[in-house]
């Protein structure tokens, strides 16, 4: 288990006040001036050596993408973007950092905004989280009055803006691309890349968004030095994470662990242990509802990471852990998922667009069975169709759930229509 | 210029193409609906999916990609096979199974490429979407259900019609396009939203359900409706025009055309004149060509030519214009009009009536000022080359004139032409935008040319190119933007008076006072409402429009998809007409019936021919040699100086949907008078 | 079912009150010259926030005038984003999460809880006026479900009783604080933190606020 020093998150739990000084007794602002007084590269380089990825589902490397930003700001400003757009099914991390450590966020604003030449960074937040807003607004305002933002930020010549940016309820915002296009006043859908934000982002500007706990750990990270981070988890997988731990479990919660933590020490430990016993879990969705779910069997010795996960055709995602116990109508259980995707399908490309909504219409009747079992095979196939073909990755998200379940599940979906059909030809005699 | 293979074809394309243009250099077709060259690319419809590599292991989008070297593209994979595959199937799952009952039927994108990539039957068991039909006016059909959501519409409107009024409301699988509150779609070039859409869901409403395209006979000619002269295909079945549609001519309309050109066509057969008819004690009868050349003959015996003036209407072509020039010269009659408007234009320098810049020429330009006109309303395709530059950046426009939505900004520098005198003089902001750009524009509209001071108004323009080196090799700035068809021909066959000819007041004046005895109008009906006096008037038209009520003869003509006619745009492009239908019943081709006139008159016109009188015509005027190839004018003395007045431009055209016979007796122009008012989204 | 349905009574006029205007002054003043078009969620979310919750068409053309936006720009928008009221809602609009992290947890007893007390099911009102119901994607707050929307708060860890208790509050006009209806500490363990255990104070929660 993670040692209480090797934490990040002191205040995940809102023991202590949220506020600049509490924040400052924690450590935050102690050193930034300092750490604004290296070079933009330099910083680069150690968050690259940190080998942290990004904490918002893709896990692409942090430093690696800050580095895509031009190297000088030419005539148009470079923007840092915070996704603090925390609607992955099983997710609620960001929302705890906001709400109790906002100060790592918006000292991870000012140090990634320099590290990147960013003239402003935006931070958009779900629309729902209302309360979180006026949270993190707050947050913002101390660090402004203490002159920790804006311009000569910390006293160390750079000049940067926080803007508070608040959605309005869709998903597909979470997409950095659709996030940017939201951000500009238009409907959130995803962008055709290339040109990647880096080049073309926000306002048509060079731009680099990031998840709220990637830029909220980059200040420890850089107090601390990348070695530190380095030295957590394993190679490519390194660092802390922040858990949710969601579903059949008996103590759900977040938590901070050590990347590659065990499954089943992350749920016994943390989480209470499965409702029932270890022995009545049934699966588990490792990553947020868009990662395909493991079975016990896998389960039993996988460790939290993307590397780990990936092999066996998961993915760490968000690192929300969704358990579902065998009580658990798992068919249903995905079902509900794909009813997600086609309701927070933006609607813009087709497979997506149809595709979403006809996979979640077959999934119903597989739900009470009232299918052929041909049908499997086409709706697998159907996720193939989607899957890689749209414009952004929420195909994708809404083709892996149900190639999960069918994955690892089948019998259990045959097993259903056959016994509908059972009834049925049952009734039909009576 | 990025050299790439395609299913291993090596092709080079230019810098900044798409793989999608790079596969169509290498001859390999790629379906596609949301694509169109002309509008931003979207990327959304996922037909067009190629095997890129380097790349990810997944199809890319070949519209949106862009082309680099050494690029391997292959359109023919098992990846590609399926992904197309995959994609038809999710644009037909929700789509109606109603191709019989649809008037895309037979020019269908979603037909013709299931033929190619669909499945033969439907995987699909669920309940297929409906999606309410919207009202967007009475020129577009919306059946919604059958939309693919390629947004090509939304496009088209946003960007090229400049109207911000169509959209896709919601999302997902519930996203529906539609007008704000389903107002109707509030743009002079609507209809090509039609043309557009890859599906049956938006169609022409007043053709709907006319006709199958295999019933059709396609003939393509040159629109009259306005003086651009949009290339079109009129569409027949037996002697109806069923329908008008543009043609690509990237020089004048690229594909565009305006909704006049498009549906005014229900006019040509309304009130059409279909006989001669002579007046007979205050009434119109029935007679045969015989009876109405012999009342013309005897009104003509004895009179003298000075008392003889004729008049060429808006949507004549050449030949007959030049034939009746010919006659009147004959006759001895110098009273020769042909701006109806009293546009004070004449045929002096040719520089000095044309759109010297010419249409392309547009998007070279980096400031243009724009006087007594209104751009959007007199040529809307025109109009929409300007807004095309305008979104290429750099631009800048200022406005002398009424103030008007052009459907991009500009600045309104006043209404009076002493704001000209201002700029030329150096006094006015506007000068410093003038001086500083490197290709300068001046348009000059009939509203600023058809008024008392439009000789010195002209002058001024002239000035003013020259002032602000508008003309030069290579480059010249001035144009005259006309509204009619036929204007810019008529002034090429010098149908203006003669040596002490009237001019239209002159003609008007000396129908008041008894000095005129006999007036012919060809086809000029904007003049004929309140023709004073009791001169014999023969009209010869297709319309009983204005100037048949005013006559005393009808000779009856042919409309422009009836006749082979040559026409010259505004930009001084001589273009021929093709005859795509029939007169109706005795009605002939105008050259004709002043032919056979001339020769009962005893002054019989030398060509028994089309051909024979072209080649008359171009031996008079060279000009006309020369087939859709204009020339740059040369750069001669025009306009009279003189004081300009202070009344303010007024506007060339009153009505968008009406402004000649053909659209005057459209119900469909009608109509949309009735809901879009007289234009420009009023 | 197809049509974006409006509110069938409209106001025939509706504009901001002078503080609103010129609190969407300040919104627009956040984003660069010309970009004023990204103060459009924040200004439809004010407009909607001044009209009870929902945003009539008037108020859409309003804030279309003031970004100087096209009206069908605004209104794609306000369709497009599920937290537009385009009509009149309930004094407590009730959004229910029922995605899967919820639903594990029960939120079928919340809506049946709902149903029992209101008597309304999914998009329904209680005459009165005083509540209506949305079935709502994930609210990101997982492990704390299933989650209950009232307003802008969330009411957090709720059973079938909890959720009369919360709307028997709401009822008599006593919203109770947000956050967890079980008692338990934001989203630590309700059996305990297991981490920052020698971080934690004495009297836990007491430091905050």
């Amino acid at each position: 288990m993670l040692d209480d020093r090797d934490r990040i998150f002191t205040n995940l739990y809102g023991w202590f006040d949220w506020g600049l000084d509490a924040a400052r007794g924690r450590g935050d602002w102690s050193t930034t001036r300092e750490i604004l007084g290296q070079s933009p590269e330099d910083i680069v380089e150690k968050v690259k050596a940190s080998g942290l990825r990004g904490r918002g589902g893709a896990g692409f490397p942090t430093g690696l993408k800050w580095s895509f930003m031009p190297r000088e700001v030419g005539e148009k400003p470079h923007y840092l973007i915070v996704n603090a757009d925390e609607s992955e099914p099983g997710t609620c991390k960001d929302r705890e950092i906001i709400r109790n450590d906002p100060h790592k966020l918006i000292e991870g604003c000012v140090i990634a905004g320099y590290a990147m030449r960013a003239s402003a960074a935006y931070i958009y937040i779900r629309g729902e989280f209302v309360n979180e807003t006026r949270r993190l607004q707050a947050a913002i305002d101390q660090a402004y009055e203490a002159g920790l933002v804006g311009r000569n930020a910390c006293g160390s010549g750079y000049d940067i803006d926080i803007i508070l940016h608040r959605g309005a309820g869709a998903y597909i915002c979470g997409e950095e691309t659709a996030l940017l296009e939201s951000l500009e006043g238009k409907k959130g859908q995803p962008r055709l890349k290339p040109p990647f934000p880096a080049a073309v982002g926000l306002y048509g500007c060079p731009s680099t968004v990031n998840n709220v706990e990637s830029i909220a750990v980059v200040p420890e990270i850089l107090r601390r030095g990348p070695e530190w981070f380095a030295g957590l988890g394993r190679e490519r997988n390194t660092g802390t994470k922040l858990f949710c731990i969601s579903g059949h479990v008996n103590n759900p919660c977040n938590v901070e662990e050590e990347m590659g933590i065990p499954l089943r020490e992350l749920i016994d430990r943390h989480a209470g242990g499965v409702i029932g016993g270890w022995d009545n879990l049934l699966a588990v969705i490792p990553g947020g509802s868009s990662v395909r779910c493991i079975p016990k069997s896998i389960c039993d010795h996988i460790l939290m990471d993307f590397d780990s996960l990936m092999a066996v055709r998961s993915g760490l995602g968000t690192a929300a852990v969704i358990v579902m116990n065998r009580e658990t109508d798992i068919i249903r259980a995905i079902t509900r998922l794909s009813y997600f995707y086609k309701h927070e399908s933006c609607g813009q490309c087709t497979p997506c667009r149809e595709g979403s909504g006809w996979m979640w219409r077959v999934m119903e009747r597989l739900v009470t069975g009232d299918a052929e079992l041909e049908e499997i095979d086409v709706l697998e196939q159907v996720t193939r169709q989607v899957e890689g073909h749209t414009i952004c990755a929420l195909g994708d998200a809404a083709a892996w759930p149900i190639q999960g379940l069918l994955a690892h599940f089948r019998d259990e979906v045959e097993d259903r229509i056959r016994r509908r059909k059972a009834a049925t030809s049952v009734e039909a005699a009576d | 210029m990025p050299k790439l293979k395609v299913d291993g074809i090596e092709v080079e394309v230019p810098a900044g193409a798409t793989v999608l243009q790079a596969c169509e250099f290498a001859g390999k077709e790629i379906p596609r609906f949301c694509y169109h060259e002309r509008l931003s690319i979207a990327g959304n419809c996922r037909m067009c999916l190629v095997e890129v590599s380097p790349g990810p292991p997944k199809p890319q989008a070949s519209c949106a990609l862009p082309a680099m070297d050494n690029q391997e593209i292959r359109t023919d994979s098992d990846m590609v096979r399926q992904a197309r595959h995959g994609v038809m199937e999710f644009l037909l799952i929700n789509h109606p199974l109603d191709c019989p009952i649809c008037d895309q039927g037979g020019e269908c994108d979603l037909q013709d490429q299931a033929m190619g990539y669909g499945h033969h039957s439907s995987r699909f068991a669920e309940n297929k979407r409906a999606v309410e039909d919207k009202d967007m006016g009475p020129l577009i059909k919306t059946v919604m259900t059958r939309c693919i959501h390629c947004t090509r519409c939304v496009r088209f409107s946003t960007e090229v019609a400049g109207v911000n009024e169509l959209g896709a409301l919601g999302r997902g699988e519930t996203m529906e396009i539609t007008t704000y509150l389903e107002k109707a779609l509030a743009s002079e070039l609507s209809g090509n939203v039609i043309d557009l859409c890859p599906v049956g869901a938006l169609t022409s409403g007043p053709y709907a359900f006319v006709s199958r395209p295999w019933e059709l006979t396609r003939t393509e000619t040159v629109d009259v409706m306005d003086a651009v002269g949009s290339s079109i295909r009129v569409d027949t079945r037996g002697s109806d025009v069923l329908r008008v549609l543009p043609r690509t001519h990237e020089e004048v309309n690229e594909e565009w055309i305006s909704d006049k050109t498009r549906f005014a066509c229900d006019g040509l057969k309304r009130q059409r004149l279909d006989r001669p008819y002579l007046r007979r004690e205050g009434r119109l009868v029935p007679v045969d060509w015989q009876e109405a050349f012999d009342a013309i003959a005897e009104r003509l015996t004895g009179l003298a030519g000075e008392r003889i003036a004729a008049v060429v209407g808006d949507q004549c072509d050449v030949e007959s214009m030049f034939a009746l020039k010919q006659l009147m010269t004959a006759l001895g009659s110098p009273h020769l009009e042909c701006r109806q408007d009293g546009a004070r234009l004449d045929p002096s320098a040719r520089a000095g009536y044309l759109f010297n810049t010419t249409i392309a020429g547009i998007e070279s330009a980096d400031a243009i000022l724009l006087a007594g006109t209104n751009p959007r309303r007199e040529a809307p395709v025109l109009n929409a080359r300007i807004r095309k530059r305008w979104l290429a950046g750099g631009l800048e426009i200022g406005l002398v004139g009424q103030h008007h939505d052009l459907s991009y900004p500009y600045r309104h520098l006043g209404d009076t032409p002493d704001v000209l005198s201002r700029i030329l003089e150096g006094e006015h902001a506007f000068a410093e935008v003038l001086r500083r750009a490197g290709s300068p524009m001046l348009v000059l509209g009939m509203a600023a040319l058809a008024r008392e001071d439009g000789a010195a108004v002209h002058a001024l323009g002239r000035s003013i190119a020259e002032t602000f080196g508008m003309v030069r090799e290579g480059w010249n700035g001035f144009n005259v933007l006309h509204t009619a068809a036929s204007r810019v021909g008529a002034l090429d066959v010098g149908f203006v008076p003669r040596a002490g000819g009237r001019d239209l007041a002159g003609i008007i004046g000396g129908m008041a006072d008894g000095s005129l005895n006999l007036l012919w109008l060809l086809g000029a009906d904007e003049i004929a409402s309140d023709l004073p006096g009791d001169t014999f008037v023969v009209y010869q038209g297709h319309h009983g429009d204005r100037g048949a009520h005013r006559a005393d003869v009808i000779l009856p003509g042919a409309a422009y998809t009836e006749k082979d006619g040559l026409y010259v745009n505004t930009e001084g492009r001589v273009q021929a007409g093709i005859q795509a239908a029939f007169p109706p019943g005795q009605a002939r081709e105008d050259w004709r019936i002043i032919r056979a006139l001339s020769e009962r008159l005893g002054h019989r016109l030398e060509y028994d021919s089309l051909g024979d009188l072209r080649r008359a015509l171009v031996a008079a005027h060279p000009v006309f040699a020369a087939l859709d190839r204009p020339r740059p004018a040369e750069w001669l003395p025009f306009g009279t100086g003189g004081p300009v007045d202070t009344t303010p431009f007024g506007s060339a055209i009153a009505n968008f949907y009406m402004t000649d016979p053909i659209s005057r007796c459209s119900a469909v122009m009608a109509e949309c008078t009735e809901v879009f008012g007289i234009g420009e989204a009023a | 079912m197809s049509g974006h349905e409006f509110a069938e009574e409209q106001p025939a006029n509706w504009e901001f009150t002078p503080d609103n205007a010129a609190r969407a002054d300040d919104i627009i003043a956040r984003y660069p010259p010309g970009r004023q078009a990204s103060a459009v969620i924040p200004l439809l979310d004010l407009a909607q926030r001044q009209n009870d919750n929902w945003l009539p068409l008037k108020a859409v053309e309003a804030v279309a005038e003031r970004l100087d936006m096209p009206r069908i720009r605004v209104l794609e928008v306000a369709t497009f984003y599920t937290m537009f009221n385009l009509k009149p809602v309930g004094r407590y609009y009730l959004q229910a999460c029922t995605t899967t992290p919820c639903w594990l947890r029960g939120s079928d007893q919340v809506m049946r809880c709902i149903r029992d007390r209101l008597g309304i099911g999914n998009r329904g009102s209680t005459g009165d006026g005083m509540f209506s119901l949305l079935e709502v994607e994930c609210l990101g707050a997982c492990v704390n479900a299933p989650i209950l929307q009232v307003n802008d708060d969330y009411y957090e860890d709720l059973d079938y009783e909890l959720t009369g208790e919360l709307l028997d509050a709401l009822g008599r006009g006593e919203p109770p604080p947000p956050g967890s209806m079980a008692g338990r500490n934001l989203s630590e363990s309700s059996a305990g933190a297991t981490t920052l255990t020698g971080l934690r104070p004495a009297s836990p929660g007491l430091e905050g606020e």
